[in-house]
């Protein structure tokens, strides 16, 4: 026989799951000095580069990282996106900007947001540097940073950039593996 | 069929909570000892695969950060199943069939003490009739005893002395959560947790990583240790639901366990780890595979001594083959599972070459 | 190697998945009809009946729709009794967790059975539902079982 109703359709479903979470080895140095307005990046001895942020990993390597390196806080905006949809339990308000920005002595690009600045303004290669939060409400977090802002510095080839840290990593590299044979 | 052949293996310790180490950090060391021992570097690997569930720790995408630790420069080919790392191995063991590689790195991470993980399991189960009711992989094994208890095979005692095996073979494995000398009489005084089942029942909460390489024979390193080869495998699925299956039986085991034999052309075998993470599961599993008392069962200790869960499986190879490797012995059954009260589940006969 | 161990951070945190399921038609139906206190199981090709309706045999892979009307009426089988639920049990008294056959279905299915101790339950013991007071159509609208010794022959 058939059942003479109207199927439920949709069925609320939620799932929560509980968790404890600790920093790891390698990323509480560095949420210490977030704490303290520092950015801390990984030297990794392997290949010479310097990531930011420092995850005790180096990707290319699969080596362990945990030589700290303190780094500026302006940078270079190597790709953005400007989004002008909201996100669900974002505090953003769209249309807002967000870039991969190398940090000036880092290897690794970092995602933030640009603000500051109209929209059709921001460009690769332009310099920005970090807007901080009020130091009393500094946190162990990258949400110390509010935003980067542009800077009044011509735009920078990213392409040469790029390569000149790379001869900088290889500078590295070889003299963290001469301190290691040392 | 192609000859693949175990040629490493490597564990972390299984530790009850790792505070410091997250998963990247556990996996390093774990990977870099399983290829120094096969004498063989990243660019030796054709194919890497892992098993991990991100529900565990609660870390979006932890199996896609864990390729960190791979060192995976220049891209590798890579793999992932939210599955125990077994059916990882089982995958890049068909690959190797396929002629499409003939060498694979594989990997299983967990860090169970991080979330609650009899509760995260039971959303394994369907969405509809089960999972709104959360019933915990514990309480799911307890039912599963209690049918076991039913069919008058087994006693309460009988699990105990699972137990008591399990930590005292576990004395020599130096990973061991779990080891050392209890009584049965003393262990059945204890509480039921979800009866018939007491805590030392279950498999203890553990973190860690593991890691397995496999080759073709064609491509066997220049190691320093015999391989161990894998002459049959088979992987059988029941049905979900509890009501359908005999929870008391494992035929899904019994199957994959006549599919590897007709592959392996091998009858008896050694010694068997068997993924069973609840004692009376351990009963079941012997029956399903008819395993006699000459056969050593878990000489690891098995899940109930150390439960890397996402890696249990995967350690039953490995756990295999480290026996193969250090004494005289020729032949093991490796068994894994997946899904409650053991819905899945996968036979492996392996052979010391 | 480790830091020490002050110099953690450590936080709880929640994750939420907010699904929202689609049940598909016949189980649809079952909980539709469950929340009206009304229970079918569906019968298979071969003559039996499953209980929780399902839309195919789990054992053959056919399609299933005849819905047969059971009442609320069943027997115990086995069960775990949990002396300490879990939070996300949401039951704060010892419960258990059982496997239950309603009379009229050939299979059992797990759902909680509520009892003052596990002394109380016993092999083959007639149980009944006890419905949720406020039901959604969904598989807890049945709260749980209780003994029905007693009350039937």
């Amino acid at each position: 026989m058939d059942i003479d109703l109207d199927p439920i359709e949709q069925l609320d479903a939620p799932i929560y799951h509980r968790y404890h979470a600790t920093s790891s080895r390698a990323i509480t140095p560095f949420l210490h000095a977030m704490k303290r307005g520092e950015l801390l990046g990984h030297l990794s001895t392997a290949t010479g580069k310097v990531l930011f942020p420092p995850l005790g990993a180096c990707p290319e390597s699969g080596q362990a990282t945990h030589m700290p390196v303190i780094l500026s806080d302006s940078g270079t905006v190597l790709g953005f996106t400007t989004v002008h949809l909201p996100i669900p339990g974002s505090k953003l308000v769209p249309p807002f900007t967000v870039a991969n920005i190398l940090l000036d002595g880092a290897d690794q690009a970092c995602g933030h947001l640009i603000s500051e600045c109209e929209i059709n303004a921001v460009a690769i290669g332009m310099r920005v540097t970090a807007v901080w939060r009020a130091k009393e409400i500094w946190n162990n977090s990258l949400e110390n940073i509010e935003y980067f802002r542009p800077i009044a510095e011509p735009l920078v080839d990213i392409d040469e950039l790029q390569k000149q840290c790379l001869i900088k990593a290889n500078h590295r590299k070889k003299s963290a593996q001469g301190d290691q044979d040392a | 069929m192609r000859e693949v052949a175990i040629v490493a293996y490597a564990q972390s310790p299984q530790v009850r909570q790792e505070k410091v180490l997250n998963e990247v950090e556990i996996l390093m060391p774990v990977i870099e000892e399983a290829l120094a021992e096969a004498a063989m570097t990243m660019d030796d690997i054709d194919f890497v695969c892992s098993g991990s569930c991100d529900y565990i720790a609660g870390g979006a995408f932890s199996f896609v950060s864990a390729v960190d630790a791979l060192g995976a420069t220049p891209s590798k080919m890579e793999s992932h199943v939210e599955m125990d790392a077994a059916w990882a191995l089982y995958e890049s063991w068909l690959k190797i069939q396929t002629g499409e590689i003939s060498s694979a790195l594989i990997y299983g991470f967990g860090k169970s003490s991080v979330g609650e993980l009899p509760d995260v399991m039971s959303q394994q189960c369907d969405p509809y009739y089960l999972a709104p009711l959360w019933p915990d992989s514990i309480s799911l094994a307890g039912i599963q005893a209690s049918a076991l208890l039913a069919t008058g095979r087994y006693t309460e005692r009988d699990f105990a002395d699972v137990v008591v095996e399990s930590r005292r073979k576990a004395k020599t494995n130096p990973n061991a959560q779990l080891s050392g000398d209890v009584s049965a009489d003393h262990l059945i005084e204890a509480p039921y947790i979800a009866s018939p089942l007491r805590r030392h029942d279950c498999c203890p909460i553990t973190d860690g990583a593991s890691v397995l390489i496999i080759t073709d024979k064609s491509a066997l390193p220049k190691a320093k240790t015999k391989p161990v080869y894998i002459r049959g495998i088979d992987h059988r699925m029941e049905a979900h639901q509890l009501g359908i299956r005999t929870l008391s039986e494992s035929k899904s085991s019994t199957l994959a366990l006549a599919n590897a034999k007709d592959q392996a052309g091998i009858e008896q075998f050694d010694l068997a780890e068997l993924y069973a993470p609840f004692s009376p599961q351990t009963l079941i599993l012997k029956d399903a595979l008819a395993l006699n008392d000459k056969v050593d069962i878990n000489p690891s200790g098995g899940p109930l001594a150390g439960h890397i869960m996402m890696s249990a499986g995967l350690d039953r190879f490995g756990m295999s083959f480290r026996a193969l490797q250090s004494s005289t012995v020729k032949t093991a059954l490796a068994h894994a599972t997946s899904g409650p009260c053991l819905q899945h589940n996968m036979i492996a006969i392996l052979e010391a070459g | 190697m480790t830091e020490p161990r002050e110099n953690l951070l450590e936080a709880d945190f929640e994750l939420g998945f907010t699904y929202t399921r689609s049940p598909g038609v016949i189980i649809g139906k079952f909980l539709a009809a469950l929340q009206q206190q009304q229970i079918y199981g569906i019968r298979a090709n071969d003559g039996t009946v499953l209980f929780p309706p399902t839309e195919y045999d789990p054992r053959t892979a056919e399609s299933l729709h005849d819905f047969v009307p059971l009442t609320d009426l069943g027997r115990l089988l086995y069960w775990t009794w949990i002396d300490q639920p879990r939070d996300h049990h949401q039951i704060s008294q010892p419960f258990a967790f059982a496997m239950i056959q309603l009379d009229g279905a050939d299979v059992p299915f797990l759902h909680r059975m509520f009892a003052d101790s596990a002394e109380h339950l016993s092999v083959g013991m007639a149980v009944k539902v006890q419905w949720a007071e406020q039901r959604r159509g969904a598989i807890t609208d049945i709260h749980g079982f209780v003994t029905a010794e007693g009350e039937q022959s």
